[in-house]
C-alpha cells in the first residue's frame, strides 16, 4: 500500500469518526411531539402503569388486595396468602418475565423499551408536561439559551410538577408494602415508618433526575437491558426500520413538490429525527440508541401522506424483509418455540403453586440421631418434629392423626396443637410400633392434620413420613 | 504545539505522530463528571464521619464515634432483651410447668440444644442415642429414674454405679447360670428356676430389686427407689452389645470396682454449680441451665 493510499484510509476513518454521533447528554433532546397511530398506541401501553398507582387501593376481604407485608413476611394476593415458604414461585415468576422479555424482543424488538419501560413512560409524561408548560421544541431551545433568572421563572412550575409526580411515584410504590389508607393518614403526620420516608425520598429524587434530566442517557449508558436486548435481535426481528431501497437516494423536493429524476421516496425532511426521543436517525439502520418506540413511523407516514406517496417508508420490518430475503412466519422459528415452551412451563408451575396453596401446611421432620430407639418392652420408637404452618389470619386448633403399621401408639398429640396465625408452630411427636409389627426397616406413616376455621370451613392436609426400625 | 497544528479546528490534543495519527479529546459527559466529583465528595464526607485513616496502630475514629464492636454489642443486647422474657419465666417456673407451655418448651429446646451439645453429647451422642458404655437417653429405661426430679438430681450430682465383682464369689457354673438367666429374662421369658434361686440368695436382688426390674421400692406418686442397678427384665442392655457374653462379663468383674482390671466403668460426672473435681471447685452448669437440660433430655423420648 502506498503511503498515499494509507493516508486516504486513515482519513476515511476520521471522516467516519466525525459521523459518529455519540450522544453523551451534552445537549438536551427536545423531540417534536406528533399525533398518530403509534403515538395513541404508546399512550395505551403506558396506561398499564395506572395499575401501579391505583392498585394499592383495591380491597379484598377487608384488607388490601395486593399487599407485600415485609415485616410480617406475608404476601397477600387477593384471596391467597403467600409466605416465604412458597417463594419458589417467585423464581418461576422471575423466569417467566425474563423469558417473556426474550421472546418479545426476539419477535418485535425492544417493545419493552419503547412502550412499557418506566424510564420511557415517565420521560414521556415529563416531556409532555414540558411541552404543555414551555411550548414546542423551538421555544424550549430558545429558553435553554436564556439568562438564568428567566429560565428559572419559566421553568419553576415544570420542576415542581415533576417533583410532585416523583413523590407520587414513591408514595404509590410504598403503598404496595403497607396498608394504603393508613399510609395516607400517617404519612403527613410523621407517623409513617422511617423506611417509608426514605423510600419516598429516594423515588422522588430518582424519578426527578432519571425522567427529568438523564432521560435517553439512561438507555444509552446506564441500563443493562438495552444491551441485553440488543443481542436478542436477529435478522428476522420486526423493528421500526427505514426502507433504504425505497427511500434512497434521498433528496429534497424541488419547489412545486416534484422529485428529481431517479430520486428515492425520502424527501430528507428530517421529521423522523425530530420526533425521536433518543435523538437517533433511523435512516442509518437499527442502532443501540433506538428504543423501538415507533414514533418515527408516525412522523414519516404523515410526511408520505403530504407528498402523496405510500405510507411505510419507515415501518415495522425485519432485516430479512428489507434485504429481500424470504421471511419465515413466527410459527416456523425454533427460537419462538423454545422460548414459548419455557414460558408455558414457568406459567404452569406458578398456576400449580397458586392452586395448591393450602391454608394449612404440615411438614414432618424425622429425627436422624437416633433414627430409632428400642424401648424396654422391645417396641421401637421414632421421634418426629412436626411443623404446622397456619396461613389463616386466626389461630387454629389442629388435630393430628397418625396412621401406619398396626398397633402404633402416638404420644405428643393428646391435645390439639395450637397453631398461631401466620407462623410455623413446631411440635414433638413420638410414634411407637410394637415389635410384632416391625415388618420392614422402613414403613410409611402418614400424619393427617385437620382444623376448623371460625367460619366453619374445614382445613385438612396430610404428609407422609417414614418409620424406621432395625432390620428384622 | 497548537501553533503548528496541521488540523486546525479539530478537537485534538496536539499530540500527533507520523504526521497524521493524533489523539482526539472527547471530554466525558457532564453527568459523568458530576457523578465523579460527587463520589469524591462522598469519600471525604465518609472519612470524616467514620473510622478511616490508619494512624499508627489505630485508625481515625470518625466524628460519629461509630465502632463495629459497639454495633455488635448492641445486637447482642437486643437478642438478650428478647431472651430475657423467656429466661425469667424459665427461672420462675418448675420443669413440669415449662413442659406444660408449648411455646416455652420450644424456646427451652432451642436453648438447651447448645448446652446438650457442649456438655452431654460427647458421651450420650448428639441425639441422646448413647454410645458403647454410655446409656441411651432417648429410651424409657432409666437406671436412676426418669422423672424430671430424678433427672435434675442426676445432672446436678452425677452418678457412679457400683456392682460387686463376682469372680471370687460365684463358681463358674453359677456365673453361667445367672448369665443365661439374664438373657432369658431380657427376652421376656420367666427365667430358669436355678437362676432365680441364685438371684435371690446371692445378694443380687439387694440392688436389682425383688422382681429384678431394678426397683427397690415404689413410692406413692410413681417415684421409685433405686441404687442405679439395671432393670434385668427389659429388652435394653446397660452394657453393649448385650447378651450372654456381656452379662457374664459384668457378673464376673462388676461395675466400678477398684482393683478389678476388667471391671465396667460407669461414671457420670456432676454438672452442678458447685461440683468438685479432684477437690477443686469448678463452675459447670447453673440451676437455670440444668433446668433447661432436664426439659431437653425429658423430651428426647424417654420421658414420655
Ligand atoms: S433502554 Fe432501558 S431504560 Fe431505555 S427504554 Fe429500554 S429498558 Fe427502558
Ligand atoms: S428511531 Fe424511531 S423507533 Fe427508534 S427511538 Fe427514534 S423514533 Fe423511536
Amino acid at each position: 500500500m502506498s503511503s498515499r493510499d494509507r493516508a486516504t484510509e486513515v482519513e476515511g476513518l476520521y471522516a467516519e469518526a466525525a459521523q459518529w454521533h455519540v450522544n453523551a447528554g451534552g445537549e438536551t433532546i427536545h423531540a417534536k411531539r406528533l399525533s398518530g397511530r403509534w403515538r395513541t398506541f404508546k399512550w395505551l401501553t403506558a396506561s398499564v402503569w395506572l395499575v401501579f398507582f391505583l392498585g394499592p387501593y383495591l380491597r379484598w376481604d377487608g384488607r388490601q388486595a395486593v399487599l407485600f407485608d415485609i415485616p410480617n413476611r406475608q404476601y397477600h394476593l387477593f384471596g391467597a396468602t403467600v409466605l416465604p415458604q412458597d417463594f419458589w414461585m417467585l423464581s418461576l415468576l422471575l423466569l417467566f418475565f425474563a423469558i417473556l422479555l426474550a421472546v418479545v424482543t426476539a419477535v418485535v424488538g425492544r417493545a419493552w423499551c419503547g412502550y412499557f419501560c418506566f424510564q420511557t413512560v415517565w420521560t414521556d409524561v415529563f416531556t409532555w408536561i414540558e411541552e404543555r408548560l414551555e411550548g414546542p421544541p423551538a421555544a424550549r431551545r430558545r429558553l435553554d439559551q436564556a439568562p438564568f433568572a428567566t429560565r428559572l421563572r419559566a421553568r419553576l412550575p415544570k420542576h415542581l410538577l415533576w417533583l410532585v409526580i416523583g413523590w407520587f411515584t414513591g408514595f404509590s410504590f410504598v403503598a404496595w408494602f403497607v396498608d394504603a389508607p393508613t399510609l395516607w393518614r400517617t404519612f403527613f403526620t410523621g407517623e409513617a415508618g422511617v423506611a417509608a420516608y426514605v423510600t419516598v425520598a429516594l423515588f422522588t429524587a430518582g424519578t426527578y433526575v432519571l425522567a427529568g434530566f438523564l432521560r435517553e442517557q439512561t438507555c444509552f449508558w446506564l441500563c443493562p437491558y438495552a444491551r441485553i436486548q440488543g443481542v436478542m435481535l436477529d435478522p428476522t426481528t420486526l423493528v421500526p426500520a427505514y426502507d433504504t431501497g425505497r427511500g434512497e437516494p434521498r433528496g429534497r423536493l424541488r419547489r412545486g413538490g416534484e422529485a428529481a429524476a431517479g430520486q428515492g421516496d425520502c424527501i430528507d425532511c428530517n421529521q423522523c429525527v425530530a420526533v425521536c426521543p433518543t435523538g437517533v436517525d433511523i435512516r442509518q439502520g437499527q442502532q443501540e440508541g433506538c428504543i423501538t418506540c415507533a414514533l418515527c413511523i408516525d412522523a414519516c407516514d404523515q410526511v408520505m401522506d403530504k407528498v402523496g406517496k405510500a405510507r411505510g417508508l419507515i415501518r415495522y420490518a425485519s432485516l430479512d424483509e428489507l434485504e429481500g430475503r424470504p421471511t419465515r412466519p413466527l410459527v416456523l422459528r425454533p427460537r419462538v418455540w423454545l422460548y414459548g415452551g419455557i414460558l408455558t412451563l414457568a406459567l404452569a408451575g406458578i398456576v400449580y403453586g397458586l392452586a395448591s396453596l393450602a391454608a394449612l401446611d404440615l411438614k414432618v421432620l424425622h429425627e436422624r440421631a437416633p433414627l430409632f430407639v428400642r424401648l424396654s418392652d422391645g417396641s421401637i420408637q421414632n421421634r418426629y418434629t412436626l411443623k404446622l404452618l397456619n396461613k389463616t389470619p386466626e389461630p387454629l386448633a389442629v388435630e393430628i392423626r397418625v396412621s401406619g403399621p398396626p398397633g402404633l401408639e402416638v404420644s405428643g398429640l393428646e391435645r390439639p396443637i395450637q397453631a398461631a396465625a401466620g407462623v410455623v408452630t413446631p411440635a414433638l411427636v413420638f410414634v411407637r410400633v410394637p415389635e410384632s409389627a416391625l415388618a420392614a426397616e422402613q414403613q410409611p406413616v402418614v400424619f393427617h392434620a385437620e382444623a376448623r376455621r371460625g367460619d366453619g370451613q374445614r382445613l385438612d392436609t396430610a404428609r407422609e413420613s417414614v418409620f424406621i426400625a432395625p432390620a428384622p | 504545539m497548537a501553533d503548528h497544528n496541521p488540523f486546525p479546528g479539530e478537537n485534538n490534543t496536539g499530540h500527533i505522530w507520523d504526521s497524521d495519527l493524533r489523539e482526539l479529546q472527547n471530554p466525558p459527559p457532564r453527568w459523568w463528571m458530576i457523578g465523579f466529583w460527587t463520589s469524591i465528595l462522598w469519600v471525604v464526607g465518609y472519612t470524616i464521619l467514620y473510622p478511616s485513616w490508619p494512624v499508627g496502630e489505630e485508625a481515625t475514629p470518625g466524628i460519629l464515634g461509630w465502632t463495629q464492636i459497639e454495633e455488635y454489642e448492641r445486637g447482642v443486647a437486643q437478642i438478650e432483651a428478647r431472651r430475657a422474657e423467656f429466661e425469667s419465666r424459665i427461672g420462675a417456673l418448675g420443669v413440669e410447668e415449662i413442659l406444660a407451655d408449648p411455646g416455652l418448651t420450644q424456646y427451652t429446646l432451642a436453648s438447651a440444644k447448645v448446652l446438650f451439645g457442649d456438655n452431654c453429647a460427647a458421651c450420650h451422642g448428639s441425639g441422646g442415642q448413647g454410645n458403647p458404655g454410655y446409656p441411651v437417653l432417648a429410651d424409657d429405661d432409666w437406671l436412676y429414674g426418669g422423672s424430671t426430679a430424678k433427672l435434675t438430681e442426676t445432672i446436678t450430682q452425677g452418678r457412679k454405679g457400683n456392682m460387686v465383682a463376682h469372680q471370687d464369689i460365684l463358681s463358674a457354673e453359677e456365673v453361667d447360670t445367672l448369665a443365661r438367666w439374664t438373657v432369658e429374662m431380657s427376652q421376656g421369658e420367666p427365667g430358669s428356676e436355678a437362676g432365680w434361686q441364685l438371684f435371690s440368695t446371692k445378694g443380687c436382688s439387694g440392688c436389682h430389686g425383688p422382681t429384678a426390674n431394678g426397683v427397690l421400692a415404689e413410692l406413692p406418686g410413681g417415684e421409685v427407689i433405686t441404687v442405679g442397678a439395671a432393670d434385668l427384665t427389659d429388652r435394653i442392655w446397660r452394657f453393649e452389645p448385650g447378651g450372654y457374653e456381656s452379662a457374664r462379663h459384668t457378673i464376673l468383674y462388676g461395675v466400678n470396682q477398684s482393683g478389678v482390671e476388667q471391671t465396667r466403668e460407669a461414671v457420670m460426672p456432676a454438672f452442678g454449680p458447685t461440683a468438685r473435681v479432684e477437690d477443686v471447685e469448678i463452675r459447670r452448669l447453673d440451676p437455670q441451665e440444668i433446668k433447661k437440660l432436664v426439659v431437653y433430655v425429658h423430651l428426647l423420648g424417654g420421658g414420655l
